[in-house]
């Protein structure tokens, strides 16, 4: 632990640290544009010279390592010249054009320079003009401003993994670029848009929409995925404008997916604002919430309740489920489900369904073995702590599954579900890894656990858990990726098939067969909507996708911007989505749907408020209080013996920008995806 | 002045074969075995007793520098990287030595590369230097061939093996640590420092870039004995060095001297004096373009090493001595420079990036004195916010020219903005 002095005041910092930080920690803040702690170090910007006693010059305090004894001074007259003079450079090519930026009042050359340059310059000489580039849908470039702080070259070639931007030229000609000037093939690329310092890149859906100092900031949950990144949600009226990751090393430290950033312009298309009835004409018709009402309530009394069921969609906030499930107790009917895709997991046995390592537990592990899932995808977020991981351990990553690229190298061990018994019986060549491992991990994704020898396939994953000891006490190894965001509290509070209850796949099958007569689908859109043709079916959800395209009666919900709920993403953190603005037209909160419904058809649910449904679920569910908190659970073994499918194992996902009913609902998402698609074709002179 | 007989490069000229025969004839190669024999740490030791400063352009004590390499070598190789990307104007030395003493530098490497532990040399030489080049890898080959580099080189028991790489033209890469990434394949831009290279260098190896004539006189310094080179040239300036004489003399040239000797002396008994005669002479740029120029009066009783020229607020640099009769524009001689080096910046770190453009310009407006008589201190001002505050010296070898002219014909700068003045008021 070295010991210096910074302005004559002694700190003490961790082995490693930077004299910046050892600034920081004094409390002394040192300006700096290239500097971000989660990149390497460049050092080029030269704005966080300071002075160390001995030296003949100036130095660079983030390049250089603290160390016993030093004496730094951040204050002297060299130091205030050293800044003025870097500002003034700095600012010689800036356009200066800040009226007309969008990074304008959140723009860290506009704060700097307030605070450490000239109040003007002496630069007479022309300016330099760069051309844009073309980096996609989401990143828009005005590279005049650029200060070529290679912030974003650092992301894109160090987290994100894609070496597609770079600087070109050399001296005053240097241009940062996409080389080819194609889209940033990465599922992570906007956020270069908040590393960069300048207004060079902005984004693109938000370009003139607003100014900072005009938006209401609500901090919310990602709900794109389960990760639960931390968002803030910035809105202005009942618009929502843009989202912006929030700060949390244990889940997302200060990276979200270009989804959660940036499908938000789904939010104003296909919005279902108004209850919707199905007339005799086979259209649906605007109705009022009464008639709606009504409607449901008699066909509830004309099938018996063993034929009516419930199907939770992916994005379910935990108390609409859980009034939903004492709405189902009151009824009758035990036919409820939370896993629409048919993932074979059961409740009971909590570790078997969590992610129990962690994210930030990614960080400990030394061998990874990733069976029936796409990270980079299924969770961008994670697969970069993954990336890091390796990038300072370079564990070995085994995957069971199709050749895909996740941006690490990959130990591909073929999809065949032989290879998972292989590992268990200690044959296959990997497991000298996972044996010399103290830390193994395992992630199991959506595409092992939807299929129909899941059980079979979990019970060999068990054995692997015991015999190379991937859980201890101290570590738990087995993790599951769900890609639902509302799964972990679907499952915690057991929306799930009571006794004789059918599954969501066997709902649907039913149906089909007729055997099923009103199903109420709450957000599931992801089905085979196909099979609930002669079904009468009440769709409550926000958008007009596929599950309101069958219904016979809509009931019009929120979205996650326009709702206070709690998710719990698949580590089984307890997370809290707040509302932003407020729902379009008509539409109500998913959970008060509910509970209206419950009173008219005489059977109350014992709550009148969101508060009061969230106490009982706390009050049943007391893990659920505990926001922001990780809640472990023991391990118990899963799946049991039998037949496995030859089948390869694939992952549940092959597609990333549009997944879920907003998403699908996103011009931006559409043409991201296009875009991507074109980067892959060849150009007319190839 | 230098004898003959303590002259180490005897054929910087060509007169002779530079081929193994030749440099045989000439000493090289002469049982380099024994050499190595006296031990890495003696090598080193010896170096070091011989006062030997790099010869690149900082005068860093040569072997001090080789004994900042590790003294084990551990699961990383050492390199020795030979730094023949000679691109600073005004300087010629390295190229006579790849195309005429080929060997020297070649036993040098081995000797070097020996001291250190190294069982690899690189040798980085400029991409224009084309039959340099070709005479290098010759030699290297006859090498090889011969015994003298591979498994057992010298039959010494030390595997030795050199590679050429070739440059691709940018300046930058002259600087070690640019050098080094320009190596490895990436883009030629310098490291941050610390780490140094002899902890963390070429592929993260312990390493040692050196210049091309500290290496080539490292044979000659411990056949001869460190004290036969000490005895040479000044206390703390020792031993003799290649003077690259350019600019208006009457006979331009490189010549090995001892160092120490007067500038008037270098230039009248090797370059047939200056163009019209001594009076004529206007101003000296003495150790290559980055180093700051000198007036007449101050080349008077100058010497030629590196504390004096220091002294007088200019440096011995790479020796590459640029003569200016009074027939030069030097404005426009500076402002040339400055555009080499606003060509030449890297564009990695903001005051070189920047400045080196802006101080173009203003140069640029200087030469006609098209500019404010305050833009001057403006002007030198610029120079001072870019000088030290960079990752690398290129913005040092940019700012100091300008300082120098500013110190030493402000003037002459003046009276340029004056008739400015007055034509454009006559004009209106």
């Amino acid at each position: 632990m070295p010991k210096l002095t910074v302005n004559s005041i002694e700190v003490e910092v961790e082995q490693g640290a930077s004299v910046l930080q050892a600034c920081e920690e004094a409390g002394f803040e040192i300006p700096r544009f290239c500097y971000h702690e989660r990149l390497s170090i460049a050092g080029n910007c030269r704005m966080c010279l300071v002075d160390m006693e001995r030296a003949p010059k100036p130095i660079a305090s983030c390049a250089m390592p603290a160390s016993d004894g030093m004496v730094i001074d951040t204050q002297s007259e060299r130091v205030k010249k050293a800044r003025e003079g870097v500002m003034e450079f700095l600012l010689l090519n800036h356009p200066l054009d800040c009226p007309i930026c969008d990074q304008g009042g959140e723009c860290d050359l506009q704060d700097q320079a307030m605070g450490y340059g000239l109040d003007g310059s002496r630069y007479k000489e022309t300016k330099r003009a760069v051309e844009e580039k073309q980096m996609g849908p989401l990143i828009k470039t005005i590279m005049t401003r650029c200060i070529h702080c290679t912030r974003c070259v650092r992301f894109a070639t160090e987290v994100a993994g894609v070496p597609d931007l770079g600087a070109i030229g050399r001296g005053e000609q240097v241009e940062i670029t996409t080389y080819l000037e194609k889209t940033i093939a990465s599922e992570l690329s906007a956020n270069v848009i908040d590393l960069c310092p300048v207004g060079a890149l902005t984004s693109k859906p938000y370009a003139f929409i607003s100014r900072p100092w005009e938006l209401s900031k609500t901090e919310s949950v990602d709900v794109m995925d389960a990760q639960g990144s931390n968002i803030r949600i910035d809105s202005r009226g009942n618009q929502v404008l843009r989202i912006m990751p929030r700060l949390n090393e244990e889940v997302n430290e200060e990276w979200i997916t270009d989804k959660a950033r940036f499908a938000i312009d789904g939010l104003k298309n296909q919005r279902l604002d108004r209850p919707y009835v199905r007339g005799t004409n086979g259209k649906l018709e605007p109705s009022s919430w009464d008639n709606a009402f009504k409607i449901i309530a008699k066909q509830l009394k004309k099938v018996k309740p063993d034929n009516f069921g419930v199907i939770a969609g992916d994005q379910i906030d935990a108390e609409t489920m859980f009034a939903m499930k004492l709405l189902m107790e009151k009824i009758g009917s035990p036919h409820m489900d939370c896993r629409q895709d048919g993932a074979n997991i059961e409740g009971s046995a909590r570790a078997g369904y969590l992610f129990n390592s962690s994210i930030a537990g990614i960080d400990d592990a030394d061998a990874l073995l990733i069976i029936g899932s796409n990270p980079r995808i299924e969770a961008p977020v994670l697969n970069a702590r993954i990336r890091k991981r390796y990038l300072n351990a370079g564990i070995p990553v085994g995957y069971i599954g199709p050749t895909v690229d996740l941006t690490y190298p990959t130990n591909f061990l073929g999809s065949d579900p032989s290879v998972l018994q292989a590992i268990a019986e200690k044959k296959h060549p990997f497991c000298k890894f996972f044996k010399s491992a103290k830390n193994p991990m395992i992630i199991v994704g959506n595409g092992l656990l939807i299929r129909d020898d899941a059980k079979a396939l979990l019970n060999y994953i068990s054995t692997i858990i015991k015999n190379f000891e991937v859980i201890y006490k101290g570590w738990n190894g087995f993790n599951v990726l769900h890609t639902a965001a509302s799964r972990v509290a679907g499952l915690d509070i057991s929306f799930l098939p009571g006794k004789n209850g059918k599954s969501a796949k066997k709902m649907l099958k039913d149906a089909s067969a007729g055997k099923m007569q009103m199903i109420w689908l709450l957000g599931a859109d992801e089905i085979d909507t196909a099979k609930l043709k002669n079904t009468f079916v009440v769709y409550q959800g926000h958008h007009g996708d596929a599950g309101a395209h069958i219904a016979d009666i809509i009931l019009p919900g929120a979205a996650y911007t326009e709702k206070n709920g709690i998710y719990l993403n698949f580590e089984g953190r307890v997370q809290e989505v707040r509302r932003a603005t407020f729902p379009p037209g008509e539409a109500k909160d998913d959970w008060s749907i509910i509970r209206a419904f419950s009173g008219f058809i005489g059977h109350p649910l014992s709550f009148d408020s969101h508060d009061a449904c969230r106490q009982m679920l706390f009050t049943n569910h007391p893990h659920f209080a505990e926001i922001g908190q990780l809640h472990k659970s023991r391990w118990r073994r899963i799946g049991k013996p039998g037949k496995v499918f030859n089948s390869p194992i694939l992952p549940a996902l092959t597609e990333f920008y549009m997944t879920c009913p907003m998403s699908r609902a996103s011009q931006t998402m559409a043409d991201t995806r296009t875009s991507r698609e074109n980067n892959s074709k060849p150009m007319a002179a190839e | 002045m230098l004898q003959d007989k303590d002259r180490i490069f005897t054929n910087i000229y060509g007169w002779h074969e530079a081929s193994l025969s030749g440099a045989k004839k000439r000493g090289d190669w002469d049982n380099t075995k024994s050499i190595l024999a006296l031990g890495h740490d003696e090598i080193i030791e010896q170096m070091k007793a011989s006062g030997l400063r790099g010869r690149g352009g900082a005068g860093f004590p040569t072997g001090v520098k080789w004994s900042f390499m590790p003294k084990e070598v551990s699961n990383r190789p050492h390199y020795l990287v030979v730094n023949a990307d000679e691109s600073e104007p005004g300087t010629c030395k390295d190229r006579d030595i790849l195309r005429n003493e080929p060997h020297k530098l070649i036993e040098g490497c081995l000797i070097a590369g020996f001291a250190m532990r190294a069982h690899v040399a690189y040798i980085y030489i400029r991409g224009e230097f084309v039959n340099e080049y070709k005479v290098l890898q010759g030699a290297i080959d006859e090498c090889y061939e011969s015994g003298l580099l591979g498994g057992n080189a010298v039959n010494s028991g030390w595997s030795f093996d050199i590679f050429v790489h070739r440059g691709a033209g940018a300046y930058i890469c002259g600087e070690e640590t640019a050098l080094l990434e320009s190596l490895e394949g990436k883009k030629g831009q310098p490291r941050l420092k610390p780490p140094f290279p002899a902890g963390v260098g070429l592929y993260g190896c312990p390493t040692t870039v050196n210049n091309v004539e500290s290496i080539a006189v490292a044979p000659t310094i411990l056949r001869r004995g460190a004290n036969w080179f000490s005895s040479l040239g000044k206390e703390n300036n020792t031993g003799t060095k290649l003077f690259c004489i350019s600019g208006h003399v009457n006979s331009p040239c490189n010549v090995e001297e001892e160092m120490g000797i007067p500038l008037k002396d270098l230039l009248e008994k090797h370059a047939g004096g200056v163009r019209g005669g001594w009076e004529n002479l206007l101003a000296i740029i003495p150790g290559g373009s980055s180093t700051p120029l000198i007036t007449k009066d101050v080349c008077e009783t100058m010497t030629m090493d590196f504390d004096a020229l220091r002294a007088a607020g200019t440096g011995l640099g790479t020796a590459g001595v640029i003569v200016m009769d009074k027939s030069t524009d030097i404005v426009r001689a500076i402002s040339r420079l400055s555009y080499f080096y606003k060509h030449e910046s890297c564009g990695q770190c903001t005051p070189c990036r920047e400045g080196t453009g802006w101080m173009w310009r203003m140069m640029d407006r200087l030469v006609r004195g098209q500019a404010e008589p305050y833009e001057i201190d403006t002007l030198y001002e610029i120079t001072k916010q870019v000088e030290g505050h960079t990752i690398c010296a290129l913005g040092d070898a940019a700012a100091w020219p300008i300082q120098g002219l500013i110190k030493n014909f402000r003037p002459e700068l003046e009276r340029r903005i004056q008739i400015n003045k007055t034509v454009t008021q006559a004009a209106e």
